[in-house]
């Protein structure tokens, strides 16, 4: 095979893992403030997929429009799941905390099952069959704009986290939880607030994602062990590390996806977790513990 | 003998017999769906007591229980199918299969000292790598699926395991009375305590010169191996093994859930767990079958609200303030 195939392969796989790594960037925030796993992030991610997908064929709008209203969706989703059903569980031990959302994730999986059916749906835009030619490259013009999205997305977030004042608060939260108490930070807020973002993140992520695949409810399992494989390997609660490792992993499965068997793609995403796990455990760019 | 009964209030053994002796004679005037049902019941009861032995017990969770009973399943039923090899000795081949895998996931989480949600996410890892595999072995038949040869059987054949539904609720009856007693003696062994202390706390344990590590392992292998006896009898009593229906995600939350409802931890809660959850939701399936409705996932939504509502309201299951209640507690 030529070698053109090869990059444009690892072309394509790198803007999908930037969606990817958009979503995991998503756990990443919700972990490394609340210290809670959303074992419930795939499904969340199909939810915003569903929501696109109805939004879409009643306005008829660019689902890149609606990334907005959908991560807004999402945030108070997940800002009221925080307060209500999470926050109890704050001081819980962790396998608790862990039912609590895998108990979540079977909810939200089988309820989409029921209102949308085990088919797979996609939409269809106007680009959807367009694309670009850089040199020996030809990449999907829709790839292309996802990716583009999420970058934006990101970098929002980056900014947020780091100049406004709520962005500075909600680090101090996580850097000290008592510390925050003390200087009158209200933290049930701010957690549920996080929780939130991390919410509209995954939302915005299914959003985009919407313009490049389909959807069945029984991705969304998937979607939530792709995060952790994501995040676990670019560094928990590591943000830029979680972009980079949903990038890895895009391009990783992509090639594996060719050079070997493209049913078989997943193993090597779950290979490299095994390695990350056993031999760095913090993840690439993840601080070490303490 | 005596000694394991040492500590059991009176009351309870007398509970227990009548227990066995109910369950005993549970397919004398119960047949077909029931019986189905009973051995459901029974088998979600074996596997959640495997798995407790090693979060209940040792305080490691795993989500990956599912490669157990796949590789237990799939090493029988290949010698089987393959060699014509009775499941007994592809018994001996499967618990030594899922020994070693339970071993190789053990050495590699705990010598590189992977704990908690991130060893739970190793776990994972680890099925879903068999999933896939498994979908492209082709000796096992790949995706398409392996298929043991069924005929009407006249009589029980034990030795190969052929036969009636009521042949294998008595084996699985067996197996969990069995893996009852095993974890009782285990509790109560010195390893037992051991466990205990490493759950609570393993640097205290560490502490007390515990060898941490060693008891993990012990932990996780003798889980292992036990839940691959479920897989052996899981493919001998359905006849159809998938990759992707016995090493899925989903199976591993299922058999977790009777313990955790029941009570992690306990004895008797795995049992108490498969109960509650496999009776509630057959008689949840047969009421929407009385209504006329059939909607795949209500099930699932059903197992995802129980779980919820135990979490939230009894964190340490049914079972610890039931046996106040009764007065079994110690």
């Amino acid at each position: 095979m030529p070698v053109e195939i090869y990059l444009n392969v690892a072309a394509s796989g790198l803007l999908t893992g930037l969606v990817y790594g958009l979503m995991a960037l998503g756990l990443s925030v919700i972990f490394g403030v609340v210290r809670v796993v959303n074992f419930a992030h795939g499904e969340m991610m199909t939810l915003a997929m569903y929501l696109t997908l109805a939004l879409f064929a009643a306005l008829t709008l660019d689902p890149l429009l609606l990334l907005v209203p959908i991560a807004a969706v999402l945030f108070v989703f997940g800002y009221l799941l925080q307060r209500g059903l999470i926050n109890p569980f704050i001081n819980r031990p962790e396998h608790s905390q862990f039912m609590l959302l895998v108990a979540l994730a079977l909810i939200l999986v089988n309820a989409q099952l029921i209102v949308f059916g085990p088919d797979a749906q996609g939409i269809r835009t106007a680009y959807s069959f367009d694309s670009y030619q850089l040199g020996p490259l030809i990449v999907d013009a829709s790839k292309v704009y996802a990716a583009l999205a999420a970058l934006v997305v990101a970098a929002a977030l980056f900014a947020f986290f780091r100049f406004s004042l709520l962005g500075k608060s909600i680090r101090a939260c996580a850097d000290n939880y008592h510390g925050a108490l003390v200087v009158g930070l209200n933290v049930k807020h701010l957690y549920a607030f996080t929780f939130g973002l991390g919410a509209a993140c995954v939302g915005a992520a299914g959003t985009m994602l919407m313009v490049v695949s389909d959807v069945t409810p029984a991705i969304g399992p998937a979607y939530t062990l792709l995060a952790f494989v994501i995040v676990i390997t670019g560094g928990l609660g590591s943000m830029p590390g979680a972009l980079l490792g949903g990038v890895l992993i895009g391009v990783t499965e992509a090639l594996g996806g060719v050079l070997f068997t493209p049913s078989a793609k997943s193993m090597f995403a779950f290979g490299l977790l095994v390695l990350v796990l056993l031999f760095r455990p913090q993840g690439i760019l993840g601080k070490k513990a303490a | 003998m005596s000694g394991l009964l040492e500590g059991v209030p009176r009351r309870g053994l007398w509970l227990l017999a009548a227990l066995l002796a109910l369950l005993a004679l549970f397919p004398v005037f119960a047949g077909g769906y029931l019986l189905a049902v009973g051995f459901l019941i029974l088998y979600f009861a074996f596997v959640g007591q495997a798995w407790n032995v090693m979060m209940g017990f040792a305080g490691q969770l795993s989500l990956g229980h599912s490669l157990y009973v796949g590789l237990g399943a799939y090493a029988a039923a290949a010698l089987y199918v393959h060699f014509g090899l009775s499941p007994w000795i592809g018994l001996a081949a499967s618990v030594a299969l899922c020994a070693l895998a339970g071993a190789v996931i053990g050495f590699l989480a705990f010598r590189f000292g992977v704990a908690g949600v991130y060893f739970a996410i190793l776990t994972i890892a680890f099925a879903e790598f068999a999933r896939i595999g498994f979908d492209h072995f082709s000796w096992v038949r790949g995706s398409s699926g392996l298929f043991l040869p069924v005929a009407n059987y006249t009589e029980n054949d034990l030795w190969n395991l052929r036969g009636s539904p009521r042949m294998f609720y008595y084996l699985m009856l067996a197996l969990t009375a069995g893996a009852f007693v095993l974890c009782h003696a285990l509790l109560r062994s010195r390893m037992g305590y051991y466990w205990l202390a490493i759950r609570e706390s393993p640097e205290a344990a560490e502490a007390l010169g515990i060898n941490v590590f060693r008891y993990k392992m012990y932990a996780v292998v003798i889980s292992a191996a036990m839940t691959s006896l479920a897989g052996v009898v899981f493919a001998f009593y359905y006849n159809n093994l998938f990759p992707e229906q016995i090493f899925h995600i989903s199976r591993s939350i299922e058999l977790i859930l009777g313990p955790i409802i029941g009570g992690i931890g306990t004895l008797v809660g795995p049992i108490v767990g498969a109960f509650l959850l496999t009776g509630l939701a057959e008689g949840l399936r047969e009421m929407m079958l009385q209504l006329g409705i059939e909607v795949p996932g209500v099930k699932q939504v059903f197992y995802g609200l129980c779980l919820l509502l135990v979490i939230m309201f009894l964190p340490d299951g049914v079972w610890p303030p039931l046996a106040k209640k009764l007065g079994l507690h110690r």
